[in-house]
């Protein structure tokens, strides 16, 4: 049983106890402990079952790579499941629950699958659930569901906030131990500037409690007091920032590094960001990030007990706790003796070192021996038990796995070589090169990712090298032991049969066993990629860390490739999972996405606005008073607009000065039609196209002086439209003398329109705005109410209009205004959809409307906004051109239902015949409907073949609800088509 | 008559660094060609100072220029002054090529004060906060929105962004600054040389 020692452990403060749950049982650790440690210490390595067949799990090593004791820690909102318990700092109250079981972990029924497993080989399911496909969807799918996944996803919004940093820097340096302090002590001396980080909660990395085994001293001192010296050192350097708890996550391109730091998950609640997402742009990216140790492939090398030999040592010295009261060795090189000195220094029995290798040497051995402790050399092992290690099998490492021998114990300490950590290297293209004695790959130093100077951006040093012993470090090159040659083991024993090899697990999260990868392999997914999706390995949330290059070298094996030739699968950041908080960073709630007002905008919110996004503005779609409907609110604006005074927020239209010498002739080229003919003090309603013709916006230009042209556009269209104009001057027209400014935030607009328009700003007073000062399309500068004010005589309702800008600032003010002003004549604002309905009862275009993208304005009979004075204008060779030309383009109309009814919007009229697929042929579609509240009926307005030729004519709409409406093809100007209700 | 009303109305937030809304200023835009002498002599008799270097603040006895764009400054004068010196720029550029208006309403303008007013804007903005100096003007990313930044002192910060998403830019600066945040990575750091 595991078992807490009782002297030791590094990471300790034994006298500060916490308290904690797993399952609901009330635990209890010490500080210092994680998760995993201090179950351990409590009796308890059972902390997970396995996703597909729920094989009673514990955890395998003691860090970020565990595929197995995954968790969900935390309560309620604050819950985040598939937590490694082997990286989770414990922490007083901790409540913690074990995942994939049913109804406990220790008594689970999904663990029938185990029983099935010979009938639930790799890709089992793409095999089985294939046929019918009917099924699928309605009966394979949501019973997979029910019993796929690990954790549960948290209930209800996330109690924590998040946030990202900004760091630049000349070095970023992933990880702290000794390779990672040296290179950046080396980079901080050249007066560089250099961040030094590290995942854990400690500086030191493995050499603490390695260097400690062996007994070496660095550069003369103890590897903990050379760690804690040299982080003082670059501590106290004004170009050094040091940072625990963050870890190197993601390496993009240019030097771009992203880190994910963990704030605050040791005490939830806390007033602070729970994650912080780094966001690093360096010179250099040195990727100091070790090695991990593989796992050795023997049967029964997942029952709860098996770690990793690195791991079992981490556990006595840094924690201590060992996995049990005898702890069988098992290896394939020098490194695991370690963990058999480690063992037995803290009075835990080790009944015998395992070794493949037919002869041992060196001196570990020696020391291991000296401690009595047996070494079986050429042999390999099968583990025994169910929910924890019982004993082991020794057997013959080349035989078919016969046991010669059985060792009684409670753990198994494994170690199957150690492969470097390439996978920052590898993320933006590095590429490894494999070591054949060592077995593993490693980066190549001559084919770094490179940056934009072509150089390279990540270096790899210390054992993420491939220098596991640190021989080129500076302190430690010189003390190193000698190790032996290892030798590589993908398959314990070599000789094993069938049963043998489908209890042999290579992925543990994921189930994949060396059966499964060589049954892919036979299968004929021999392509690493391939095999990898089709069995799975390497998908699980580990990523594969422990899994990947025994996964291959099987593949290899099987294939008969080298393994160099068979290769590695693709590395991918973020290195181990991340929050989707932290990847929001503050973008959530109210500040999800940037949420634009105009001035005016709280009022609008303070009565009744029923908001409408229009890019990132909210707009009132319209005011809502008490027992309204939005139909019935609309209704209510549009005739109080018709009949006596509305007002509309404006303040969204975009407002983009155009000034120069040369402002006239860009303005003809700009627009459709002629505007530098336009007069000072003047305004024109005009259109601009695409360079293929395409109608993209249309809005008022008022000439403010003879070089000044102000130009209002669509809300949506403000930036576009700028830019489109900054494009032409920067790239094709640079020798015009224009400037241009997008002044759109500088005013609040405020259209005043019905007949008592005029009456109400008469009474506000300042300015002359009589039909003989102030003619229909004029505008002046002046003041409103004692505020400076620009006001344009112009109409998008059909009504008596002016629209009045002012000052920002002021918005607020004018409207509060003409709200008292207009209260005599029952001023109504009103909102986006009545602006709608007023332009659409006058037959009057929008953008996005009636143009698509695809429409130009012919289409809309706008010929009349074309100008064929002139030579040039954007747009202009593409309406030449024959399928702009061609009769046949549809036409704008008004339409009008028979019954009085309201055209579904987008409904598509159709015509005789069927197409190609069988489909109606179409003759036209609905680009604009409403209900008029003016006329009492539906009006739309659409595009149909040969439209205006057709008036009188009716056309059939079949609408999505199994309905045909009936139209008739009518003038789109439903509304005092003369013009005169405007012009007064 | 009323007070004009600003994008934040005097709002302000206290965090371990202070977010609140900047005092009203005069703001003039003028594009034209920043190494004529006429926009030079035009500059210093307006504000009291020359053009600013490229990414540089200048300041004047009457306010300050910031460097925009290669051929655009932003002037900052007093709230009542900016009519004055429009008209004052207007006449002495004459029929020179430029442009010159009026958009102190345009846009919000944010001050932070504080220890830790380059911790917080490294949060929202990708600028190299630790080594960027006073007189510094920087056109960014603030989140998700364009805006200015530059620093008066160590202790103060200010921000400019289009008026329509002040409150925005207010509160992602709000929640950067709350206590707790501090990310202590700027602490005794001087950039090398």
């Amino acid at each position: 049983m595991s078992h807490r020692l009782p002297t030791g452990g590094r990471r300790l403060t034994r006298s500060r106890r916490l308290n904690f749950t797993f399952d609901g049982k009330a635990r209890e650790g010490v500080q210092g402990d994680t998760l995993a440690s201090a179950l351990m210490a409590g009796g308890q390595v059972l902390m997970g079952r396995s996703f597909k067949y729920h094989r009673p799990r514990g955890p395998v090593s003691a860090g970020h790579e565990e595929p197995n004791a995954l968790v969900g820690i935390g309560q309620g909102s604050r819950f985040e499941p598939n937590q490694r318990a082997t990286a989770a700092v414990l922490h007083e109250g901790m409540t913690a629950v074990s995942q994939n079981r049913f109804p406990t972990l220790e008594n689970d029924i999904g663990a029938v699958n185990a029983k099935l497993s010979r009938f639930l080989p790799a890709g089992f399911y793409y095999k089985t659930f294939l046929w019918p496909a009917s099924f699928w969807k309605s009966v394979y799918e949501p019973f997979i569901r029910q019993s796929a996944g690990l954790g549960r996803p948290p209930e209800g919004e996330d109690a924590d906030r998040y946030e990202h940093f900004h760091f630049h820097c000349d070095v970023a340096v992933v990880g702290g131990g000794v390779a990672g302090i040296e290179a950046a002590l080396n980079a901080a001396r050249e007066g560089k500037r250099v961040l030094l980080m590290e995942q854990d909660r400690v500086w030191g990395g493995r050499t603490i409690t390695d260097a400690g085994i062996d007994g070496i001293e660095l550069g003369g001192q103890s590897p903990e007091a050379w760690v804690e010296d040299r982080i003082a050192e670059l501590a106290a350097m004004e170009n050094v920032t040091l940072r625990l708890n963050l870890q190197g996550s993601g390496v993009y391109d240019h030097g771009y590094l992203t880190a994910y730091e963990w704030v605050t998950d040791d005490r939830p609640g806390a007033d602070a960001p729970r994650h912080r997402l780094w966001r690093i742009r360096t010179g250099l990216i040195v990727t100091a990030t070790g090695a991990i140790e593989r796992p050795l492939p023997f049967a029964g090398n997942d029952i709860p007990g098996v770690m990793l030999a690195s791991a079992v040592r981490d556990y006595v010295c840094d924690y201590a706790v060992s996995p049990g009261k005898r702890v069988v060795v098992v290896t394939n090189n020098d490194d695991a003796y370690r963990t058999a000195l480690a063992l037995h220094g803290a009075g835990v029995e080790v009944p015998a070192v395992v070794d493949a290798r037919p002869e041992v040497k060196g001196p570990l051995a020696a020391r291991v021996r000296d401690a009595g402790i047996e070494i079986l050399t050429a042999s390999g092992i099968k583990a025994l038990g169910g929910k924890k290690v019982s004993e082991v099998k020794v057997c013959d490492i080349d035989g078919d796995g016969t046991p010669t021998r059985t060792l009684r114990c409670a753990a198994v300490a494994m170690s199957g070589g150690w492969s470097p950590v390439p996978h920052l290297w590898s993320h933006c293209g590095g590429k490894l090169l494999w070591d054949e004695e060592r077995a593993f790959f490693y980066p190549d130093p001559d084919r770094p990712p490179l940056g934009a100077d072509g150089k390279g951006m990540v270096a790899a040093v210390g054992a993420a090298a491939g220098d596991l012993t640190l021989s080129e470090s500076g302190v430690l090159g010189q003390v190193t032991l000698n190790e032996h040659a290892m030798r590589p083991v993908w398959i314990m024993p070599t000789g094993a049969g069938p049963e043998l090899r489908s209890k042999m697990f290579l992925d543990y999260q994921n189930d994949v066993k060396v059966s499964d990868v060589q049954l892919a392999a036979r299968e004929g997914f021999v392509s690493v990629e391939h095999a990898k999706r089709y069995t799975t390995l390497g998908m699980a949330t580990d990523q594969g860390k422990l899994s990947n290059i025994n996964g291959l070298a099987v593949l290899a094996g099987e294939v008969g490739s080298p393994i160099p030739q068979v290769g590695t699968t693709t590395f991918r950041p973020p290195y181990v999972p991340i929050s989707m908080g932290a990847i929001a960073g503050e973008a959530r709630g109210k500040i999800f996405q940037p949420l634009r007002r105009t001035p005016i905008h709280d009022w609008h919110e303070a009565n009744g606005a029923d908001w409408e996004p229009v890019g990132h503005w909210r707009r009132p779609y319209t005011y809502l008073k008490e027992g309204e409907d939005r139909e019935a609110a609309v209704n209510r604006e549009v005739k109080n607009a018709r009949e006596s005074l509305g007002l509309l927020d404006a303040s969204t239209l975009g407002k983009i000065i155009v000034k120069g010498p040369d402002a006239g002739r860009f303005m003809d080229l700009l627009y459709t039609n002629m505007m530098s003919t336009l007069k000072v003090g003047r305004c024109r309603y005009g259109l601009m196209c695409s360079e293929n013709g395409f109608l993209m916006d249309d809005g008022v230009v008022a000439r403010l002086s003879d070089d000044t042209f102000l130009c209002h556009t669509t809300t949506g269209g403000a930036d576009r439209i700028h830019a489109h104009m900054e494009e032409w001057l920067q790239t094709e027209w640079w020798d015009m003398k224009v400037y241009t400014s997008n002044v759109t935030e500088q005013w609040a607009q405020i259209a005043v329109v019905g007949p008592n328009a005029r009456k109400t700003l008469e009474k506000l007073g300042g300015m002359d705005v009589s039909k003989e000062a102030m003619a229909f399309m004029d505008w002046a500068d002046g003041q409103i109410a004692g505020i400076p004010a620009r006001v344009f005589r112009i109409s998008f309702s059909g009504e008596l209009s002016f629209e009045v800008a002012v000052p920002a600032n002021r918005g607020r003010e004018l409207w509060e205004k003409l709200l008292s002003a207009g209260e005599e004549f029952g001023v109504t604002p009103y909102g986006t959809e009545g602006l709608h309905v007023l332009r659409a009862e006058k037959g009057f275009i929008m953008i996005g409307d009636e143009s698509d993208g695809t429409v130009i304005p012919q289409d809309l009979n706008m010929q009349w906004a074309i100008s064929k004075k002139k030579e040039d204008f954007i747009g202009k060779r593409g309406q030449e051109r024959i399928h702009m030309t061609d009769p046949k383009r549809w036409t704008l109309v008004g339409l009008q239902t028979l019954d009085g009814g309201k055209l579904p919007d987008g409904a598509y009229a159709v015509a005789e015949g069927t197409n190609a697929n069988g489909q109606r042929n179409t003759q036209g579609r609905v680009t604009s409907t409403y209900h008029s509240p003016t006329l009492g009926h539906g009006i739309a307005m659409g595009l149909v073949l040969n439209g205006p030729d057709r008036m009188g004519e009716v056309l059939e709409f079949p609408g999505t609800d199994g309905r045909v409406y009936k139209a008739r093809i009518v003038d789109p100007v439903f509304y005092d088509k003369e013009g005169t209700k405007q012009d007064v | 008559m009323s007070e004009p009303m600003t994008a934040l109305q005097g709002d302000s937030f206290a965090g371990y660094v202070t977010v609140s809304e900047d005092e009203p200023r005069g703001m003039i835009q003028l594009r034209g060609d920043l190494d004529s002498s006429s926009l030079r002599d035009a500059l210093q008799a307006a504000i009291g100072c020359g053009v600013p270097d490229p990414l540089a603040i200048a300041t004047g006895d009457r306010g300050a220029v910031a460097w925009m764009s290669p051929d655009e400054l932003l002037l900052l004068t007093s709230p009542d002054a900016a009519a004055g010196t429009l008209s004052q720029l207007s006449e002495a550029l004459g029929d020179a090529h430029h442009l010159a208006l009026d958009v102190s309403d345009m846009r919000a303008a944010i001050r932070l004060e504080g220890a830790g007013v380059r911790e917080v804007l490294a949060k929202v903005t990708p600028i190299d906060m630790a080594t960027m100096t006073p007189g510094t003007f920087r056109r960014t990313r603030l989140s998700q929105i364009p805006a200015a930044v530059w620093l008066s002192d160590e202790r103060t910060a200010h921000v400019l962004c289009f008026r329509s998403v002040g409150r925005y830019a207010f509160d992602v600066l709000a929640i950067s600054s709350r206590k707790g945040g501090e990310v202590g990575a700027f602490q005794g750091f001087r950039a090398p040389h």
